[in-house]
């Protein structure tokens, strides 16, 4: 270790440079991977002993107004606009380190729409399944641990966007109060920033898990 | 001033008198000084208030898991004798005296769930870690008071939820505390209503309060040192709060998701766990889960749960150890080492506990060599503790009798564990009372006496005044030798085959002969349990009329929480500027030293009398 590093550690100041939110917020997200971890590992468990497995391709190839079979366009469509939902949080996070009260409020914005958008896609997803059928407790494609690992991931998930939603919505609210700028720190931007990030990366896995990987 | 507590280092005297005319202060900044009686006792942000808070609220469950036990041990010595006092405390659960084997089953499964929960982890690292992060790092306070508050309050509202649970007419959760399904899954069972609901949803509440708690631990640990106080020179507990915490973090979600998992097959109908169940007489229709499963998830937790307990523990007798030797802690750089590799190594040895669940032999001797090989980095902390006391000054003060007793019991219950992580004999001896035996003796009672060390030592931190010494060691003597007897014995009934959790031998020729083993158990319960009543007096005596104690350092420690201006300081703990640090924590009894025998942390080095270092001449 050369002397800065051991500098960094020696105290009276953060080690990583970062203020005690950030790192807290580091922290819950690790613990919160190891929750949906716990719950993507029960999934693959359960997956690898069952007798059969529904094709996801057959599964979920609705799109709203058409009858067409369009195998995992939806859910494409969904990913991508929360893929697009970060690319706005980044903007916004970096409006904040430039204390550009416009820019943040302005990707916020955008960010909290991309997030209401996925969830009201999400629950358009689940009443299709529902309607056909599929609910926590059964499945016409076959074993009903798929109807209940999706419901379930997919819920929890989905709670986290709407946890990130309404976070979104306070720090917004407090960028037009002007809060940040009397405080001087858009400190905060950043951290529900990370929160946002770590969501997005877990629809990654739960696409993945659930929607690629078919038998 | 809150954002002069959050900043931690280095705080200019912000914090003194004067500045405290609390005008023109936001309503969260008054509620953070604690001016009315609410914010400053109730919902108070202040580090030392709360964790009294979980002092008391553990005291609370210690005395209720411990009658809990001894109902049950009533009924394990007079299997046969109706008890009428039974129905008395019981209500219909004890009709005739006879105890309801249902509501047995619920009384372990409270005992249980209270004491390694609430009691051994709640109570002890968050009485602990809440006390002693800030004062001994030398931080005003948690990095976040607020998220502070509401893990105490969390735990008070899992708290009522369980103690609810109890009195429920539908009997509360009788699944044992690890909640095994399908038991647990189906709530059409006796005692498994809305008892084991609430019982969920009440560990769920444990495990958030425990995730506000470790953020704040690890945070403040890493974010807010004082000047000097680099992680090489933290004193023991706080290493031992700071692994514990992130073992929690990363363990804690686990049990998390398997709980989300339980509830679901409880109410909505899935079948992540029931596969394939008779249940009078009828196929239920869930097919395709795995009640294995549930086993991973939850001892993915269980197991580093329990060094959850141990690991704050040993740091807090690693520090009672070496104040009262008047020595440094010997290997200080190892006992840390050791600390964070039983952490790793309890990640990789959950199925130790599932032995008999029908894995893969070979997947089982993988996680017999990992859990046998816990026994190093333990051995090193043991020989590390013998060797702090060996040749030492030793001050046999209650908080150091009841220390050494932890190191004891931590050897005696850990041997026993040699035993049970070995795949061979955990065949024979699973489920019995060897198990019992081992992990009362190992996290229960070594837990619990290192509790009582740190008490007993920092109670004049807490409260300002000394606990009484006399009392301290007749406790001690009514706790450890009581304890002793309980569980050792267990170990040779375990041994002969005696299964755990059997509501009565009576039905099984073989067991009959251990009848007046129980009995005595059950007396050794009871007494042991009225020897802490000494304890409670003490306890609550001293806090109001206690001997006060002659400095400021008691125990002429070295370490940061000593230095307050007060003995039991207000919110921010120093008046004046936070001390610096200049040393490590344990510089006792250094050859240089005139007149005294210890340099407390914060003493700048030109402030020591030396003398010059005697070099002994050879003898010729």
């Amino acid at each position: 270790m050369n002397a800065t590093a051991v500098d960094k550690w020696s105290s009276g100041s953060s080690p990583f440079n970062v203020t005690w939110g950030k790192l807290m917020m580091w922290l819950f997200l690790v613990s919160d991977a190891f929750t949906f971890g716990a719950l993507l590992i029960s999934y693959a468990s359960i997956r690898a002993a069952a007798d059969s497995w529904p094709n996801p391709e057959e599964v979920f190839s609705a799109f709203p107004f058409t009858h067409a079979k369009i195998p995992l366009g939806f859910v494409s469509l969904m990913t991508f606009i929360l893929i697009a939902s970060s690319v706005t949080m980044v903007l916004a996070v970096r409006a904040g380190a430039l204390k550009d009260r416009h820019g943040v409020v302005k990707y916020l914005g955008l960010t909290i729409i991309g997030g209401l958008l996925f969830l009201s896609s999400q629950a358009w997803e689940w009443a299709h399944l529902i309607m056909e059928g599929m609910t926590i407790s059964s499945n016409p494609w076959g074993p009903p641990q798929f109807g209940q690992f999706f419901f379930l991931i997919t819920g929890f998930h989905g709670s986290h966007v709407l946890s990130g939603v309404i976070l979104n919505t306070i720090v917004l609210i407090k960028a037009l109060n002007g809060d940040f700028d009397r405080k001087g720190s858009y400190q905060m931007v950043e951290n529900v920033g990370l929160y946002w990030h770590f969501v997005d990366l877990v629809w990654v896995f739960v696409f993945l898990a659930y929607y690629l990987i078919s038998a | 001033m809150s954002e002069v507590l959050r900043q931690g280092v280095n705080q200019e005297s912000a914090h003194t008198e004067g500045h405290h005319n609390g005008n023109g202060l936001s309503f969260w900044e008054k509620w953070h000084r604690g001016e009315s009686f609410f914010s400053k006792y109730v919902f108070s942000m202040d580090h030392k208030v709360i964790a009294k808070q979980f002092l008391l609220t553990g005291m609370f469950w210690g005395v209720m898991g411990g009658l809990l036990s001894l109902v049950f041990r009533l009924q394990l010595a007079y299997p046969d004798t109706p008890i009428p006092f039974f129905e008395v405390i019981l209500g219909k659960w004890g009709e005739g005296g006879i105890l309801d084997p249902n509501f047995y089953n619920s009384l372990i499964t409270i005992h249980g769930t209270v004491l390694v929960f609430f009691v051994l982890t709640g109570g002890l690292s968050g009485t602990f870690a809440n006390l002693l992060v800030p004062l001994q790092i030398g931080a005003r306070d948690m990095a976040s008071p607020f998220l502070n508050m509401l893990s105490y309050w969390t735990f008070f509202l899992a708290s009522v939820i369980m103690f609810v649970s109890i009195f429920l007419p539908w009997g509360p959760a009788a699944s044992g505390w690890t909640a095994y399904p399908p038991l647990s899954a189906l709530k059409e069972l006796p005692n498994m209503g809305i008892g084991m609901d609430l019982w969920l949803v009440s560990i769920v509440l444990f495990i958030i309060s425990a995730l506000f708690g470790g953020l704040n631990y690890v945070t403040t640990i890493l974010n807010m040192r004082t000047k000097g106080m680099t992680m090489a020179r933290l004193p023991l507990p706080v290493w031992g709060m700071f692994i514990a915490s992130v073992l929690g973090l990363l363990s804690f979600p686990v049990l998390l998701a398997a709980g989300v998992l339980l509830l679901a097959d409880r109410h909505l109908g899935t079948s992540f766990y029931l596969s394939e169940i008779f249940f009078n007489g009828q196929a239920l229709p869930n097919y395709g889960g795995s009640p294995i499963l549930y086993q991973h998830l939850f001892w993915f937790l269980g197991h580093p749960e329990v060094y959850i307990i141990i690991i704050p523990a040993m740091g807090l007798v690693s520090e009672v150890l070496a104040v009262n030797s008047r020595k440094p802690i010997f290997g200080y750089t190892a006992m840390v080492i050791s600390m964070a590799s039983i952490m790793f190594l309890s990640f990789l040895v959950w199925a130790h506990h599932m032995f008999v669940s029908g894995m893969n032999p070979f997947l089982g001797s993988m996680f017999m060599y990992m859990t046998l090989a816990i026994a190093i980095p333990s051995a090193v902390k043991v020989f590390n503790w013998l060797f702090t006391i060996w040749r030492g000054n030793l001050r046999l003060t209650p908080a150091m009798v009841f220390a050494l007793g932890f190191v004891a019991t931590f050897i005696i219950g850990g041997l026993g564990g040699i035993f049970l992580g070995n795949a061979v004999n955990d065949i024979l001896l699973h489920d019995t009372y060897f198990v019992v035996g081992h992990f009362h003796v190992v996290m229960g009672v070594s837990a619990l006496l290192a509790m009582f060390a740190a008490i007993y030592h920092w109670f004049p931190k807490m409260f300002g005044r000394m606990m009484n010494r006399t009392l301290g060691y007749i406790h001690f003597l009514f706790t450890i030798i009581p304890a002793l007897l309980v569980f050792v014995p267990m170990h040779h009934m375990g041994m002969a085959g005696v299964p755990r959790r059997y509501y009565s031998f009576q039905s099984f020729d073989y067991l009959a002969q251990w009848q007046d083993i129980n009995l005595f158990i059950t007396t050794m319960a009871i007494i042991g349990f009225s020897g802490q009543l000494i304890f409670f007096y003490n306890f609550f005596y001293s806090i109001f009329r206690g001997k006060k104690p002659s400095s400021n350092n008691p125990w002429k420690a070295t370490t940061l929480e000593w230095t307050t201006e007060e003995m039991a300081p207000g919110h921010g703990n120093w008046k004046g500027q936070v001390p610096t640090v200049y040393r490590w924590a344990y510089e006792y009894s250094p050859p240089y030293l005139k007149d005294t025998d210890y340099v407390p942390q914060h003493i700048p080095p030109e402030q020591i009398k030396k003398e010059p270092v005697k070099v002994s001449e050879p003898v010729e």
